[in-house]
Protein backbone atom coordinates (compact mmCIF):
# COMPACT_ATOMS: atom_id res chain seq x y z
CA UNK A 1 0.00 0.00 0.00
CA UNK A 2 1.47 3.29 -1.06
CA UNK A 3 1.25 6.21 1.39
CA UNK A 4 -1.22 8.03 -0.83
CA UNK A 5 -3.49 4.99 -0.88
CA UNK A 6 -3.28 4.83 2.86
CA UNK A 7 -4.21 8.50 3.16
CA UNK A 8 -7.09 8.09 0.71
CA UNK A 9 -8.40 5.10 2.67
CA UNK A 10 -8.08 7.08 5.90
CA UNK A 11 -10.05 9.99 4.42
CA UNK A 12 -12.79 7.78 3.02
CA UNK A 13 -12.98 5.75 6.24
CA UNK A 14 -13.13 8.91 8.30
CA UNK A 15 -15.85 10.36 6.10
CA UNK A 16 -17.90 7.17 6.29
CA UNK A 17 -17.57 7.00 10.09
CA UNK A 18 -18.49 10.66 10.44
CA UNK A 19 -21.41 10.21 8.07
CA UNK A 20 -22.80 7.30 10.06
CA UNK A 21 -22.38 9.22 13.31
CA UNK A 22 -24.27 12.15 11.82
CA UNK A 23 -27.01 9.84 10.58
CA UNK A 24 -27.47 8.50 14.14
CA UNK A 25 -27.57 11.99 15.61
CA UNK A 26 -30.10 13.14 13.01
CA UNK A 27 -32.18 10.06 13.68
CA UNK A 28 -32.16 10.77 17.40
CA UNK A 29 -33.09 14.41 16.85
CA UNK A 30 -35.80 13.51 14.38
CA UNK A 31 -38.81 14.95 16.17
CA UNK A 32 -36.89 18.07 17.20
CA UNK A 33 -35.92 18.89 13.65
CA UNK A 34 -39.49 18.72 12.40
CA UNK A 35 -40.88 22.23 12.09
CA UNK A 36 -44.41 21.25 12.95
CA UNK A 37 -46.63 18.42 14.16
CA UNK A 38 -49.72 17.07 12.44
CA UNK A 39 -53.30 17.61 13.63
CA UNK A 40 -53.57 13.87 14.35
CA UNK A 41 -50.71 14.06 16.82
CA UNK A 42 -52.39 17.00 18.54
CA UNK A 43 -55.80 15.32 18.82
CA UNK A 44 -54.18 12.11 20.05
CA UNK A 45 -52.60 14.11 22.87
CA UNK A 46 -48.99 13.43 21.91
CA UNK A 47 -48.11 17.10 22.34
CA UNK A 48 -47.38 18.68 25.74
CA UNK A 49 -50.20 21.14 26.40
CA UNK A 50 -48.15 23.74 28.23
CA UNK A 51 -45.74 24.66 25.45
CA UNK A 52 -46.21 26.69 22.27
CA UNK A 53 -45.79 24.61 19.12
CA UNK A 54 -46.56 24.56 15.42
CA UNK A 55 -49.19 22.56 13.58
CA UNK A 56 -48.93 21.96 9.86
CA UNK A 57 -51.70 20.79 7.59
CA UNK A 58 -54.41 21.83 5.15
CA UNK A 59 -56.89 24.60 5.78
CA UNK A 60 -60.16 22.69 5.58
CA UNK A 61 -62.43 23.68 2.70
CA UNK A 62 -65.32 25.87 3.83
CA UNK A 63 -64.03 26.25 7.37
CA UNK A 64 -62.74 29.82 7.07
CA UNK A 65 -64.88 32.25 9.09
CA UNK A 66 -64.15 35.88 9.94
CA UNK A 67 -65.26 37.34 13.24
CA UNK A 68 -64.17 40.99 13.41
CA UNK A 69 -60.38 40.87 13.27
CA UNK A 70 -60.16 37.24 14.28
CA UNK A 71 -60.21 34.49 11.70
CA UNK A 72 -61.35 31.02 12.57
CA UNK A 73 -60.50 28.02 10.47
CA UNK A 74 -59.87 24.32 10.81
CA UNK A 75 -56.50 22.81 10.10
CA UNK A 76 -56.61 19.19 9.07
CA UNK A 77 -54.51 16.30 7.82
CA UNK A 78 -57.72 14.72 6.43
CA UNK A 79 -57.84 12.36 9.43
CA UNK A 80 -58.17 14.73 12.37
CA UNK A 81 -59.19 18.40 12.66
CA UNK A 82 -57.96 21.15 14.95
CA UNK A 83 -59.91 24.42 15.17
CA UNK A 84 -57.66 27.49 15.02
CA UNK A 85 -58.30 31.11 15.97
CA UNK A 86 -55.95 33.84 14.80
CA UNK A 87 -55.93 37.62 15.04
CA UNK A 88 -53.67 39.28 12.52
CA UNK A 89 -52.73 39.52 8.88
CA UNK A 90 -52.81 36.35 6.81
CA UNK A 91 -50.12 35.79 4.16
CA UNK A 92 -51.10 36.11 0.48
CA UNK A 93 -50.93 32.40 -0.21
CA UNK A 94 -53.22 31.49 2.70
CA UNK A 95 -56.28 29.81 1.20
CA UNK A 96 -58.83 27.13 1.94
CA UNK A 97 -57.64 23.76 0.70
CA UNK A 98 -53.99 24.86 0.78
CA UNK A 99 -51.21 24.10 3.23
CA UNK A 100 -50.54 26.26 6.27
CA UNK A 101 -48.36 26.18 9.37
CA UNK A 102 -49.75 27.80 12.54
CA UNK A 103 -47.82 28.60 15.70
CA UNK A 104 -49.40 29.05 19.11
CA UNK A 105 -50.83 27.00 21.96
CA UNK A 106 -53.97 25.10 22.87
CA UNK A 107 -56.50 26.71 25.21
CA UNK A 108 -58.62 24.82 27.76
CA UNK A 109 -61.38 23.97 25.29
CA UNK A 110 -58.96 22.35 22.86
CA UNK A 111 -58.92 25.23 20.41
CA UNK A 112 -55.60 26.33 19.02
CA UNK A 113 -54.88 30.02 19.53
CA UNK A 114 -52.34 31.00 16.91
CA UNK A 115 -49.83 33.81 17.23
CA UNK A 116 -48.43 33.31 13.74
CA UNK A 117 -49.89 31.84 10.56
CA UNK A 118 -47.63 30.88 7.67
CA UNK A 119 -48.75 29.70 4.25
CA UNK A 120 -47.02 26.63 2.89
CA UNK A 121 -46.48 26.59 -0.83
CA UNK A 122 -46.27 23.31 -2.73
CA UNK A 123 -43.71 22.47 -5.40
CA UNK A 124 -46.09 23.07 -8.32
CA UNK A 125 -45.50 26.04 -10.59
CA UNK A 126 -47.95 26.62 -13.40
CA UNK A 127 -49.53 29.45 -15.38
CA UNK A 128 -53.16 30.45 -14.55
CA UNK A 129 -54.53 28.75 -17.70
CA UNK A 130 -53.04 25.41 -16.69
CA UNK A 131 -54.41 25.82 -13.17
CA UNK A 132 -57.82 26.60 -14.63
CA UNK A 133 -57.73 23.51 -16.86
CA UNK A 134 -56.73 21.41 -13.87
CA UNK A 135 -59.60 22.76 -11.78
CA UNK A 136 -62.05 22.07 -14.60
CA UNK A 137 -60.81 18.51 -14.95
CA UNK A 138 -61.16 17.97 -11.21
CA UNK A 139 -64.68 19.36 -11.22
CA UNK A 140 -65.64 17.13 -14.14
CA UNK A 141 -64.31 14.13 -12.30
CA UNK A 142 -66.25 15.01 -9.16
CA UNK A 143 -69.53 15.36 -11.04
CA UNK A 144 -68.95 12.02 -12.70
CA UNK A 145 -68.72 10.32 -9.35
CA UNK A 146 -72.01 8.79 -8.16
CA UNK B 1 0.44 7.17 -19.22
CA UNK B 2 1.24 9.10 -22.37
CA UNK B 3 -1.06 7.22 -24.72
CA UNK B 4 -4.10 8.92 -23.26
CA UNK B 5 -5.89 11.60 -25.23
CA UNK B 6 -5.31 14.23 -22.55
CA UNK B 7 -2.62 13.83 -19.97
CA UNK B 8 -4.51 14.97 -16.88
CA UNK B 9 -1.47 14.76 -14.67
CA UNK B 10 0.22 17.41 -16.74
CA UNK B 11 -2.41 19.95 -15.70
CA UNK B 12 -2.04 19.05 -12.05
CA UNK B 13 1.03 21.26 -11.94
CA UNK B 14 0.41 24.98 -11.46
CA UNK B 15 2.89 25.80 -14.20
CA UNK B 16 0.86 24.14 -16.96
CA UNK B 17 -2.53 24.86 -15.39
CA UNK B 18 -1.92 28.60 -15.31
CA UNK B 19 -1.87 29.16 -19.10
CA UNK B 20 -4.67 26.62 -19.64
CA UNK B 21 -6.91 28.51 -17.21
CA UNK B 22 -5.98 31.73 -18.96
CA UNK B 23 -7.18 30.32 -22.26
CA UNK B 24 -10.42 28.94 -20.81
CA UNK B 25 -11.54 32.03 -18.89
CA UNK B 26 -12.77 34.10 -21.90
CA UNK B 27 -14.67 31.04 -23.18
CA UNK B 28 -16.52 30.63 -19.90
CA UNK B 29 -17.27 34.35 -19.65
CA UNK B 30 -18.74 34.25 -23.16
CA UNK B 31 -20.93 31.29 -22.22
CA UNK B 32 -22.00 33.10 -19.03
CA UNK B 33 -23.13 36.06 -21.11
CA UNK B 34 -24.99 33.92 -23.65
CA UNK B 35 -26.81 31.79 -21.10
CA UNK B 36 -27.39 34.81 -18.88
CA UNK B 37 -29.07 36.86 -21.59
CA UNK B 38 -31.14 33.92 -22.84
CA UNK B 39 -32.06 32.86 -19.30
CA UNK B 40 -33.06 36.33 -18.16
CA UNK B 41 -35.04 36.89 -21.36
CA UNK B 42 -37.05 33.73 -20.74
CA UNK B 43 -37.36 34.47 -17.02
CA UNK B 44 -38.75 37.96 -17.40
CA UNK B 45 -40.52 38.02 -20.76
CA UNK B 46 -41.40 34.50 -21.88
CA UNK B 47 -42.23 32.53 -18.75
CA UNK B 48 -45.89 32.86 -17.74
CA UNK B 49 -47.10 34.27 -14.45
CA UNK B 50 -47.66 31.66 -11.77
CA UNK B 51 -51.28 30.86 -10.95
CA UNK B 52 -50.87 31.12 -7.18
CA UNK B 53 -47.84 33.31 -6.53
CA UNK B 54 -48.22 35.87 -9.30
CA UNK B 55 -44.99 37.55 -10.43
CA UNK B 56 -43.21 36.87 -7.17
CA UNK B 57 -42.36 33.35 -8.20
CA UNK B 58 -39.77 34.70 -10.65
CA UNK B 59 -37.28 34.69 -7.79
CA UNK B 60 -36.78 30.99 -8.54
CA UNK B 61 -34.76 31.89 -11.62
CA UNK B 62 -32.05 33.15 -9.27
CA UNK B 63 -32.89 31.28 -6.09
CA UNK B 64 -32.87 27.72 -7.40
CA UNK B 65 -29.68 27.97 -9.51
CA UNK B 66 -27.91 29.72 -6.63
CA UNK B 67 -28.97 27.01 -4.20
CA UNK B 68 -27.90 24.24 -6.55
CA UNK B 69 -24.54 25.91 -7.10
CA UNK B 70 -23.97 26.47 -3.39
CA UNK B 71 -24.33 22.74 -2.77
CA UNK B 72 -22.48 21.59 -5.86
CA UNK B 73 -19.54 23.96 -5.38
CA UNK B 74 -19.19 22.63 -1.85
CA UNK B 75 -18.99 19.06 -3.16
CA UNK B 76 -16.36 20.06 -5.72
CA UNK B 77 -14.43 22.01 -3.11
CA UNK B 78 -14.48 19.06 -0.73
CA UNK B 79 -13.39 16.73 -3.53
CA UNK B 80 -10.42 18.97 -4.31
CA UNK B 81 -9.62 19.15 -0.60
CA UNK B 82 -9.73 15.36 -0.24
CA UNK B 83 -7.60 14.94 -3.36
CA UNK B 84 -5.09 17.39 -1.94
CA UNK B 85 -4.90 15.51 1.36
CA UNK B 86 -4.50 12.13 -0.30
CA UNK B 87 -2.14 13.00 -3.15
CA UNK B 88 -0.34 16.01 -1.69
CA UNK B 89 -0.78 17.94 -4.92
CA UNK B 90 -0.32 21.67 -4.79
CA UNK B 91 -3.04 22.63 -7.20
CA UNK B 92 -5.84 20.91 -5.24
CA UNK B 93 -5.56 23.24 -2.29
CA UNK B 94 -5.48 26.24 -4.57
CA UNK B 95 -8.62 25.10 -6.38
CA UNK B 96 -10.46 24.55 -3.10
CA UNK B 97 -9.41 28.01 -1.97
CA UNK B 98 -10.49 29.49 -5.30
CA UNK B 99 -13.96 27.95 -5.13
CA UNK B 100 -14.85 28.91 -1.57
CA UNK B 101 -15.80 32.60 -2.06
CA UNK B 102 -18.04 31.79 -5.02
CA UNK B 103 -19.73 29.05 -3.00
CA UNK B 104 -20.25 31.45 -0.12
CA UNK B 105 -21.74 34.00 -2.50
CA UNK B 106 -24.16 31.40 -3.88
CA UNK B 107 -25.21 30.28 -0.41
CA UNK B 108 -25.78 33.90 0.57
CA UNK B 109 -27.79 34.59 -2.59
CA UNK B 110 -29.89 31.53 -1.93
CA UNK B 111 -30.68 32.61 1.63
CA UNK B 112 -31.28 36.23 0.70
CA UNK B 113 -33.57 35.62 -2.28
CA UNK B 114 -35.37 32.96 -0.25
CA UNK B 115 -36.06 35.48 2.49
CA UNK B 116 -37.32 38.04 -0.02
CA UNK B 117 -39.72 35.43 -1.41
CA UNK B 118 -40.67 34.06 1.99
CA UNK B 119 -42.01 37.32 3.37
CA UNK B 120 -44.85 37.80 0.85
CA UNK B 121 -45.55 34.10 0.23
CA UNK B 122 -45.15 32.39 3.58
CA UNK B 123 -45.60 35.49 5.70
CA UNK B 124 -42.15 35.38 7.28
CA UNK B 125 -38.56 36.18 6.34
CA UNK B 126 -37.15 33.23 8.15
CA UNK B 127 -38.16 30.07 9.99
CA UNK B 128 -35.83 27.60 11.64
CA UNK B 129 -36.90 24.69 9.49
CA UNK B 130 -34.46 21.97 8.41
CA UNK B 131 -33.92 23.26 4.86
CA UNK B 132 -33.26 26.87 5.80
CA UNK B 133 -31.13 26.03 8.80
CA UNK B 134 -28.93 23.53 6.96
CA UNK B 135 -28.39 26.01 4.13
CA UNK B 136 -27.37 28.61 6.71
CA UNK B 137 -24.90 26.09 8.14
CA UNK B 138 -23.51 25.62 4.62
CA UNK B 139 -22.95 29.37 4.41
CA UNK B 140 -21.14 29.32 7.75
CA UNK B 141 -19.02 26.37 6.58
CA UNK B 142 -17.86 28.41 3.59
CA UNK B 143 -17.10 31.40 5.80
CA UNK B 144 -15.31 29.13 8.28
CA UNK B 145 -13.24 27.57 5.52
CA UNK B 146 -12.21 30.97 4.18
CA UNK B 147 -11.38 32.27 7.65
CA UNK B 148 -9.42 29.17 8.65
CA UNK B 149 -7.34 29.26 5.49
CA UNK B 150 -6.67 32.95 5.86
CA UNK B 151 -5.67 32.53 9.50
CA UNK B 152 -2.75 30.18 8.81
CA UNK B 153 0.28 31.74 7.16
CA UNK B 154 1.92 28.64 5.71
CA UNK B 155 -0.20 27.83 2.64
CA UNK B 156 0.44 24.07 2.82
CA UNK B 157 -0.75 23.88 6.42
CA UNK B 158 -3.62 26.22 5.63
CA UNK B 159 -4.69 23.88 2.84
CA UNK B 160 -4.58 20.86 5.13
CA UNK B 161 -6.58 22.51 7.90
CA UNK B 162 -9.10 23.84 5.40
CA UNK B 163 -9.36 20.45 3.71
CA UNK B 164 -10.33 18.73 6.94
CA UNK B 165 -13.00 21.34 7.64
CA UNK B 166 -14.31 21.03 4.07
CA UNK B 167 -14.47 17.25 4.32
CA UNK B 168 -16.23 17.25 7.68
CA UNK B 169 -18.78 19.72 6.35
CA UNK B 170 -19.62 17.58 3.35
CA UNK B 171 -22.18 15.58 5.36
CA UNK B 172 -24.27 18.74 5.42
CA UNK B 173 -24.89 18.68 1.66
CA UNK B 174 -27.12 15.57 1.55
CA UNK B 175 -28.87 16.91 4.66
CA UNK B 176 -29.75 20.11 2.79
CA UNK B 177 -30.87 18.24 -0.28
CA UNK B 178 -33.03 15.66 1.46
CA UNK B 179 -34.21 17.83 4.36
CA UNK B 180 -37.54 18.55 2.69
CA UNK B 181 -38.09 14.82 2.29
CA UNK B 182 -36.90 13.59 5.68
CA UNK B 183 -38.60 16.13 7.91
CA UNK B 184 -41.66 18.29 7.62
CA UNK B 185 -40.47 21.74 6.69
CA UNK B 186 -42.07 24.98 5.63
CA UNK B 187 -39.90 24.92 2.53
CA UNK B 188 -41.61 23.09 -0.34
CA UNK B 189 -40.30 19.85 -1.81
CA UNK B 190 -38.18 19.66 -4.94
CA UNK B 191 -39.93 20.77 -8.14
CA UNK B 192 -37.16 19.29 -10.25
CA UNK B 193 -35.42 16.04 -9.41
CA UNK B 194 -34.02 13.01 -11.14
CA UNK B 195 -36.63 10.73 -9.62
CA UNK B 196 -39.76 12.27 -11.13
CA UNK B 197 -40.88 14.53 -13.93
CA UNK B 198 -40.68 18.22 -13.01
CA UNK B 199 -43.79 19.77 -11.50
CA UNK B 200 -43.57 23.10 -13.26
CA UNK B 201 -44.57 24.56 -16.62
CA UNK B 202 -42.17 23.92 -19.52
CA UNK B 203 -41.06 27.51 -20.14
CA UNK B 204 -40.50 28.14 -16.43
CA UNK B 205 -38.39 25.02 -16.28
CA UNK B 206 -36.34 26.05 -19.31
CA UNK B 207 -35.73 29.50 -17.88
CA UNK B 208 -34.53 27.96 -14.65
CA UNK B 209 -32.26 25.40 -16.31
CA UNK B 210 -30.66 28.00 -18.60
CA UNK B 211 -30.11 30.29 -15.63
CA UNK B 212 -28.52 27.32 -13.84
CA UNK B 213 -26.16 26.87 -16.80
CA UNK B 214 -25.33 30.58 -16.63
CA UNK B 215 -24.48 30.21 -12.93
CA UNK B 216 -22.31 27.20 -13.73
CA UNK B 217 -20.33 29.07 -16.34
CA UNK B 218 -19.99 32.12 -14.10
CA UNK B 219 -18.74 30.00 -11.21
CA UNK B 220 -16.16 28.24 -13.39
CA UNK B 221 -14.93 31.51 -14.91
CA UNK B 222 -14.57 33.24 -11.56
CA UNK B 223 -12.97 30.22 -9.89
CA UNK B 224 -10.40 29.96 -12.69
CA UNK B 225 -9.56 33.65 -12.41
CA UNK B 226 -9.16 33.32 -8.68
CA UNK B 227 -7.07 30.16 -9.11
CA UNK B 228 -4.72 32.05 -11.42
CA UNK B 229 -4.30 34.80 -8.87
CA UNK B 230 -3.60 32.25 -6.13
CA UNK B 231 -1.06 30.43 -8.32
CA UNK B 232 0.79 33.68 -8.99
CA UNK B 233 0.76 34.54 -5.31
CA UNK B 234 2.10 31.21 -4.17
CA UNK B 235 4.49 30.45 -7.01
CA UNK B 236 5.99 33.88 -7.42
CA UNK B 237 9.36 32.60 -6.20
CA UNK B 238 9.62 30.18 -9.16
CA UNK B 239 11.42 30.90 -12.36
CA UNK B 240 8.48 30.22 -14.68
CA UNK B 241 6.21 32.59 -12.76
CA UNK B 242 8.81 35.35 -12.83
CA UNK B 243 9.22 34.87 -16.57
CA UNK B 244 5.52 35.53 -17.22
CA UNK B 245 4.97 38.73 -19.19
CA UNK B 246 2.29 39.97 -16.75
CA UNK B 247 4.70 39.58 -13.83
CA UNK B 248 7.77 41.07 -15.50
CA UNK B 249 6.30 44.49 -16.06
Amino acid sequence: MKPRHKRAALILGGLAAFGIATAFVMNALDSNIALYVTPSEVVDGKIPQSKAFRIGGMVKDGSLRRDNLTVHFIITDTLKDVPVAYTGILPDLFKEGKGAVVQGRLNESGDFVATEVLAKHDENYMPPEAQHALDQAQKAQETLKP
Amino acid sequence: MNNRLINWFKFASPQSFYPLAGKLIPLFWALTAIFGIAGLWISFFVAPTDAVQGEGYRIIFIHVPASWMSMFIYLVMAAWAGLGLALNTRLSGMMAQALAPTGALMAFLSLWTGALWGKPMWGTWWVWDARLTSELILFFLYIGFIALQAAIDDPRRADKAGAILALVGVVNVPIIYFSVKWWNTLHQGASVSLAKSPSMAQTMLWGMLIMALCFWMYSIAVALMRARAIILEREIHTEWARALPEVKE
